[in-house]
């Protein structure tokens, strides 16, 4: 009976296939958390396929910190309009002007943390019951123990200690009147099952992925942009260095690495042999032990 | 490449995360920074040596108490095989964690400490995952550097084991002699103990054949969402999306629409691809079919020859999940493929005894980690098959409906 099994990255699909069409049964109103990063370019793929030949039956809302990369900004507007799906961007900088959060200050400051603000507003703003994310538990520990349809309480938090046990594909989306959801449908994908799906899909993906010549400089370690969005101390000296970016978040938390992988076929090769994780060079997620749990009990994505 | 999906057991100190920690790292999936965060950890801790469980104790509270509370999953890869592991607690709350990590596994590593042989634990570990109807049992004899790598004690564990195994519904058992701190069998044949003639644990778990475990004999297709596009190219399209939980389905075949026993013919079976010529486990694709018939989520296509049993009541082992009590004769949602309905819990039958796995009749209150039989009456049928005979059509959870809190997981009989 071996004609009837799956590879690996068909059955990943499958599964996903299955969690999004989930969603749009459970739920009344879903958002897709779109960041133009390449999990969120997966996922419009995947919910592509599940609802074919009709449309994408969410809504891509991308909370915009101000201080993203442009290329991916360009490409979100691309993607969307390829797709002809319907897009909503909240801006953490009208959170910011109506004094919903307040900016933090110093050499380190970023505008992480405050998208959680923005999020939460946009989420009770569209009346969204769930909102969907990419993220995945080989990412990072605090998320290995997420479950693939994750309760928020009504103050959009998440309770780790206390999570619905999930069992086999039974998804318990019940929910009380102002609660929602946080679904998962990566959650068993790892960074090189994104990157195989990405070159067996043809995916199109923002150019900083890609090696290219950008003027950076060193911080502790981790290399940053040279951009507005950062102040930089006397000694940071901006050089041209061939770098991409293995994560995209914020310019003002995402570490680039050195690196000639201007191909999908290479980027794939430099995966295989790394020997750090993908977030390892996000500054985010190192300001304590358990900056991600903090974070997520607080309703990050 | 193909997936496995596997968990492990173990009891508290028997190198469960010594184990994985090390499959882990010499499949390459532990990076540099993680290993630097967990060693700065245990430095920190004055812990002596880099302690492992770090890796998957992931939350605050598991760190601070130094427990694993919850089930964390782990990724590797070979190039034979990608591999998702339920690494679940050896402690608190252990029935409910082994037996939500056990529910998606193919295939469950127990782990036993070659000093102390088969203990209780070790048979409550086993029962539970023939009870979820794992198809394979790996038993890792670990700790055998501290026994002088001796046969004999091997050879008494397997015996213990065998004996007391003939009792679960197991078909396929396996035992290595491991030391998972240095590394004997792991992903290596040891040259400590030339005496075993096995393959090593990682050869095991890249080799082991699960491709007639799932079930490609009984057709069936839960509706999980109706697809009508609504546009000009796709006018009168009507799909009916849902992920095949058993058997094949090809365009032309005969299928009759349950609860309502209409008969038509599939259409054509539809993927974002193209149309394709068979379905099977655990495909997720729309069809379409011939007449125009009334299906909606929760409707069960099947085969008019072999359909699922349709019953309002049910019997069924369950797994009791959470601090609140079963209320005899409460009113729960009962959740089974896609399909959701109310229900009543006639009766209980039985309490298992985990630890020496007695029935009991005299103390039938159910609380949490507890394993008992019930009766169950739903408000409208449940299309099912046995749990033993279909995982996915045989499964159910029960939902409180004043907290939406999952309160337990069950297994049809």
């Amino acid at each position: 009976m071996s004609q009837y099994n799956l590879s690996h990255l068909d059955q990943l699909e499958a599964e996903s296939i299955f969690v999004m069409r989930e969603v749009a049964a459970q739920f009344e109103k879903a958002a897709l958390l779109f960041s133009g990063g390449k999990d969120s370019i997966v996922l419009v793929r995947l919910a592509q396929k599940a609802f074919h030949p009709a449309k994408i039956p969410f809504t891509l809302l991308h909370v915009d910190t101000g201080h993203n990369f442009p290329e991916t900004i360009e490409f979100r507007d691309f993607l969307v309009n390829k797709v002809g799906a319907r897009l909503v961007v909240r801006l953490v900088q009208d959170s910011i002007d109506q004094g919903r959060c307040v900016e933090e200050k110093g050499i380190n400051a970023s505008r992480n943390t405050l998208q959680t603000v923005t999020l939460l507003d946009a989420l009770a703003e569209f009346q969204f019951d769930v909102a969907i994310g990419g993220a995945r538990r080989d990412e990072e520990k605090a998320r290995a123990k997420e479950r693939f349809f994750s309760h928020r309480d009504e103050f959009g938090q998440w309770d780790p200690k206390n999570q619905r046990p999930e069992l086999w594909n039974l998804f318990n989306g019940r929910k009380a009147h102002g609660e929602h959801f946080r679904v998962f449908p990566l959650s068993n994908w790892t960074e090189m099952d994104v990157w195989q799906y990405i070159q067996r899909e043809r995916l199109d993906i923002p150019s900083i992925y890609f090696a290219h010549e950008r003027e950076v400089f060193d911080r502790n370690g981790t290399i940053y942009a040279a951009s507005p969005f950062m102040q930089r101390l006397p000694e940071e000296k901006v050089e041209k260095r061939i770098v991409r970016f293995r994560t995209v978040g914020d310019m003002t938390c995402t570490g680039a690495v050195d690196s000639p992988a201007a191909t999908l076929d290479e980027i794939i090769a430099e995966v295989a042999a790394a020997r750090k994780t993908e977030r390892g060079t996000r500054a985010d997620d190192r300001r304590s032990e358990t900056a991600m749990e903090d974070r997520k009990k607080a309703g990050y994505f | 490449m193909d997936l496995l999906r596997f968990t492990t057991a173990g009891s508290v100190d028997d190198g469960k995360s010594t184990l994985i920690g090390r499959l882990l790292y010499d499949s390459k999936a532990i990076f540099e920074d993680q290993l630097d965060a967990i060693e700065r950890v245990s430095n920190q801790r004055g812990a002596g040596y880099v302690d492992l469980s770090l890796l998957t104790d992931g939350l605050r509270a598991e760190r601070e108490q130094g427990i694993t509370i919850d089930v964390a999953y782990r990724y590797f890869a070979t190039p034979r095989r990608k591999f998702i592991i339920a690494d679940t607690p050896g402690h608190t709350q252990y029935t409910r964690n082994m037996v939500t990590g056990a529910s998606t596994a193919n295939l469950a590593i127990i782990l036993v400490d070659a000093r102390k042989g088969v203990i209780e634990q070790t048979r409550r570990h086993s029962f539970i995952a023939s009870l979820l109807r794992i198809q394979h049992i790996i038993v890792c004899v670990n700790k055998m550097d501290l026994v002088g790598y001796d046969e004999a004690v091997f050879n008494k564990i397997v015996a213990d084991y065998s004996e007391f195994a003939s009792r679960l519904e197991v078909s396929d058992i396996k035992f290595i002699p491991i030391s998972a701190l240095l590394g004997d069998n792991v992903v290596d044949k040891s040259t400590n103990m030339p005496w075993y003639e096995g393959a090593s644990l990682l050869y095991t778990l890249e080799t082991v054949y699960i491709g007639s475990d799932s079930n490609h004999v009984d057709p069936r297709f839960p509706v999980q969402y109706v697809i009508r596009p609504h546009t000009a190219e796709h006018h009168d399209f009507r799909g009916f999306a849902g992920r095949v939980a058993g058997g094949v389905f090809k365009p032309g075949d005969e299928v009759v629409a349950l609860p309502s026993g209409f008969t038509t013919k599939i259409k054509a079976i539809h993927t974002f691809e193209g149309e394709v010529q068979e379905a099977f486990f655990p495909m997720s694709v729309t069809m379409t079919l011939e007449n125009e018939i009334d299906i909606s989520r929760g409707d069960m296509i099947a085969k008019p020859n072999n359909a699922p049993v349709a019953s309002q009541d049910l019997e069924a082992m369950i797994c009791w999940f959470h601090e609140q009590k079963l209320r005899p004769n409460g009113r729960y949602i009962i959740r089974q493929t896609t399909r959701e309905a109310k229900c009543l819990v006639k009766a209980i039958r039985y309490k298992v005894d985990i630890n020496t796995l007695h029935k009991t009749e005299n103390d039938l209150e159910i609380g949490m980690n507890d394993i008992a039989r019930i009766q169950i009456r739903t408000t409208s049928p449940i299309l099912h098959d046995p749990y033993r005979r279909n995982r996915h059509t045989g499964s159910i959870i029960l939902v409180d409906e004043f907290t939406n809190n999952t309160v337990a997981a069950g297994m049809i009989l």
